[in-house]
């Protein structure tokens, strides 16, 4: 078979990558960054995923069908996030989509 | 890709032509039946994509709204579990690209015992679900009737933990800010009792959907770890442990975007 074999230092590379990555993205959860807290969590998991895809996954390796295949998982994912998301913020007087109000007489439940 | 295929005689004498014996009929070659495995795979892990991609969504949408809702009852998750059970499945899919690895090098021992080994990684994460999934049932942190974002802290305040903290007895909704004095709240307690569901919902439902997927994930891995202990698999043909490594790899992934999602909405003060 024409398959490639990664050597095991590769995937130990990966790994202590992804642990890393992991301890980032726990460090800078507790920065206050405002709105770049969530872009900042967003783009190390992309990171992530992205090295796993790629190597773990033998995507790298593989026919440029079969990245096709896996780009358009992805441009799909991209549609039902993005078009969603315009749809939401871009409503009522395009300010932004005032969200359903919470009951301004909320009572807890009797217990 | 280059079709260098062994072809191998394995006693095939009346065949036309010899070929390895997990070759299909309706393929020309190995590289060709484990193109079109590869291909098929990833199909239908887009729409495994998209599938959690609807939950994502609706994640988003909720998290834009009710964000006050959703820093407040992400702290009550631990990051303590979240974190360790980050690391096992990271470490699970390291055993699990080891596991090909082995296959692809004709290591039939090593290929069971990292697949074992996968197999044992996944059923730590579930352990570790199963106790944080525990400790929100005992404190009322589920969705439902029983729902009480207040437990936590009357609780406390009953056994006299921390009196500063409580919120002062049948806690009626009037004073903001009440929870663990983070910072000033635009919610009422009792509005956090809504809105809190939302993200417990959510969180139920997102990690519910991905330990079902460990569950059958977990699975599949008997069914391989039998297979490859029976000698099925060679460097020519282990399309099913790369497959099924295909699976664990993307259950990883989900994993990898909910820990922040969830545990981590807004950590510092």
């Amino acid at each position: 078979m024409s398959d490639h074999v990664s050597p095991v230092s590769l995937y130990l590379t990966i790994f202590f990558a992804l642990m890393i990555l992991t301890g980032v993205t726990v460090a800078a959860a507790f920065v206050n960054l405002g709105q770049f807290n969530f872009a900042v969590a967003m783009l190390v998991a992309g990171f992530k995923a992205s090295l796993v895809v790629w190597f773990f996954m033998h995507v790298k390796y593989q026919s440029h069908l079969t990245k096709l295949t896996v780009a358009t998982g992805l441009f799909f994912l991209a549609i039902l996030l993005g078009m969603s998301l315009i749809d939401y913020v871009s409503r009522g007087d395009f300010k932004g989509y005032v969200p359903p109000p919470v009951n301004p007489d909320a009572q807890m439940p009797a217990r | 890709m280059s079709n260098a295929v062994a072809h191998a005689d394995h006693g095939h004498a009346d065949a036309h032509h010899a070929h390895h014996p997990a070759l299909q009929h309706h393929f020309d070659t190995m590289a060709q039946q484990k193109e079109a495995a590869v291909i098929g795979m990833w199909v239908f892990l887009l729409t495994e994509i998209l599938f959690f991609g609807g939950l994502f969504v609706a994640y988003m949408i909720y998290r834009v709204w009710y964000f006050d809702a959703f820093a407040e009852a992400s702290r009550r998750l631990s990051l303590f579990w979240g974190g360790l059970n980050t690391a096992v499945l990271i470490g699970s899919s390291l055993t699990m690209a080891l596991a090909v690895r082995a296959a692809q090098t004709n290591n039939r021992k090593w290929t069971v015992n990292w697949l074992v080994l996968t197999m044992l990684l996944g059923c730590v994460f579930l352990g570790v679900k199963v106790i944080e999934y525990e400790d929100k049932f005992a404190n009322y942190e589920v969705p439902g009737p029983n729902y009480n974002w207040l437990y936590h802290e009357q609780h406390a305040a009953a056994a006299g933990d921390h009196p500063a903290t409580s919120p002062g007895g049948g806690a009626e909704g009037a004073a903001p800010a009440a929870a663990a004095g983070h910072r000033e709240l635009a919610l009422t307690p009792a509005q956090l009792q809504n809105t809190t569901q939302i993200y417990f919902s959510l969180y139920f439902t997102m990690t519910g959907l991905h330990a079902l997927h460990m569950i059958i994930g977990v699975g599949l891995m008997m069914v391989i770890t039998w297979m490859a202990y029976q000698g099925r698999f060679d460097a020519a043909y282990y399309t099913p442990v790369e497959m099924s490594g295909l699976y664990w790899h993307f259950v990883d992934i989900v994993w990898i975007f909910l820990f922040p999602l969830l545990y981590l909405v807004e950590r510092h003060q």
